[in-house]
């Protein structure tokens, strides 16, 4: 068809031409979600417990519990408890701005995600409840944002809690037993973070959001987190660098969830071999939040550490202008105890998010 | 199928060794020095305590000293483990706070102090052995084994 003259004349040649296909990044991507509408992160809190306070990010938390017991029986309650006051603290503090949110997404790190289920037990809203270990974060966040950006909800309360002593009781040792960690072991946050992300109001907006990839490079080893879980951030990082046609230093602040000291290194060699600079804006939360001399080996890990180093110390940061574009990826290490005394590897995930802030 | 894994293993197997380049290792040297003394000191005050019994009750006879001594070391154990300083002591003394009869003490009271929140039967009782269930199983496999050996070969009961 194309080619066939429809009028006479020297200015009618009006010619079938097909619509070139406007080949932008956006319809190539496979695993990256583009927000259309603005999301922004209208609220967001943290509650932490009494080491994580001491840490060097201590003068940034506001919701500090010296007791990580919180006077309960035990530390499963306790965690529910500082669980409820996170999320009942963003829920009440985007309630003047942005009204009621209208669902909650969250997870945590303990079987069947009890403590979830038990915060939203008494809130009186629709619940979905997300596992992917420490990235449940970014999973929440990146299944939060698609659900406002596709029109069903305008506000949705995205949260996450892990504690210290309920984890070492899932996924090693009874607490006060004494026990030689390796040195490449990690400290499990008592953290729990909520936010509300919303179409109106304003705060820091979430442009995209990167499905990671289960990835596997065959590592065993329960303690040594880090190693297993960097190929996953590598993967992912690298997807969303290609995806979203931006480069490390497009961005202001590149944030791993937890991969510690020995992770992240890894991490930057990774990426060296696939051909990103990681440069002085690369960060691990992992890192951030514990100091060297709090005996934590390698850092924090646990799905409240990213989760409360993002709402307390960079959120604000994006909303005051210090950062303008961040990559978040939480990285999470999806194994159980039976797994690995079973002898499978521990295959690890990776959700990467882009915040920008509001007047990019 | 090989095809497909052989790479993916290839690629395993070099990260594995990267990964084990880069990791820090403990320090032979110094882990062995720390579980010396600490191990050392543990046996230097569970003696002591034998020696004073021996003094207070002259007319005891040694198997009586010996019981009553771990006896008061396992309570210390327990004690420490209860007030939450033995899992401090042991993260540096390693071996030599596992091996004396402090580490199985505090490994059996940690386990019930953790599991206590279930209830004395189902958390406490059910799972007290838990991380000291290896010890007690192989202690009871292996000295029947050796007992069966004794008696079989050596023909001695």
């Amino acid at each position: 068809m194309s080619g066939t003259t429809i009028h006479k004349g020297k200015n009618c040649n009006f010619v079938q031409v097909p619509i070139p296909v406007n080949k932008a990044v956006r319809q190539e991507s496979k695993q990256t979600l583009y927000f259309h509408k603005p999301v922004h992160i209208v609220t967001a809190n943290a509650v932490v417990g009494n080491k994580e306070a001491e840490g060097p990010l201590k003068r940034y938390f506001r919701r500090i519990k010296e007791d990580i017991k919180l006077g309960e029986k035990n530390f499963e309650r306790a965690e529910i408890l500082m669980f409820d006051e996170a999320v009942r603290a963003s829920l009440n503090e985007a309630r003047p701005l942005v009204g009621n949110a209208e669902l909650l997404i969250s997870g945590d790190l303990l079987n069947q995600m009890t403590t979830s289920s038990y915060v939203a037990r008494n809130l009186d809203l629709p619940h979905i409840g997300v596992y992917s270990a420490c990235s449940t974060y970014t999973e929440a966040l990146s299944l939060g944002a698609t659900l406002i950006d596709a029109g069903h909800f305008t506000s949705v309360a995205c949260a996450t809690v892990s504690h210290f002593a309920t984890a070492e009781r899932q996924f090693r040792y009874p607490l006060e037993y004494g026990c030689q960690r390796p040195p490449y072991a990690q400290w499990t946050v008592t953290a729990a973070g909520s936010c509300v992300l919303s179409a109106k109001g304003e705060g820091p907006v979430i442009r995209s959001a990167t499905l990671g990839k289960v990835i596997d490079f065959g590592q065993n080893d329960i303690s040594n987190m880090g190693a297993a879980m960097a190929p996953a951030a590598m993967d992912t990082m690298c997807t969303l660098f290609r995806e979203t046609d931006l480069s490390p230093k497009d961005f202001d602040l590149i944030l791993t969830g937890d991969l510690g000291k020995l992770g992240s290194d890894i991490l930057r060699n990774l990426m060296r071999e696939q051909g990103y600079e990681l440069g002085q804006q690369y960060k691990d939360c992992g890192c951030l939040i514990y100091s060297v001399d709090q005996n934590c080996y390698q850092g924090g890990s646990g799905a409240g550490c990213s989760a409360s180093v993002m709402n307390e110390f960079v959120l604000p940061r994006i909303h005051d202008g210090t950062y303008k574009r961040v990559a978040y990826l939480a990285t999470g290490a999806l194994m159980s105890t039976q797994s690995c005394y079973q002898g499978e590897t521990i295959p690890c995930i990776s959700h990467g998010i882009v915040i920008e802030g509001e007047n990019v | 199928m090989s095809a497909i894994a052989n790479p993916i293993e290839k690629r395993n197997e070099r990260y594995g060794k990267y990964v084990d380049s880069v990791t820090p290792k403990t320090g032979t040297l110094k882990s062995l020095w720390h579980s010396f003394w600490i191990g050392g000191l543990t046996c230097c005050i569970a003696q002591g305590i034998g020696d004073i019994y021996a003094l207070i009750f002259p007319n005891f006879s040694e198997d009586l000293i010996v019981n009553i001594t771990s006896m008061t070391i396992i309570t210390l154990a327990i004690l420490f483990t209860g007030l939450g300083f033995y899992d401090i002591i042991a993260r540096k003394g390693g071996a030599g706070c596992f091996l004396p009869i402090t580490g199985f003490a505090n490994a059996i009271s940690s386990a019930a102090m953790e599991y206590k929140s279930e209830g004395l039967i189902l958390g406490t009782s059910v799972k007290m052995f838990t991380v000291v269930g290896p010890v007690v199983v192989n202690g009871i496999v292996w000295s029947t084994i050796a007992g069966l050996l004794n008696l079989l070969i050596l023909g001695r009961i």
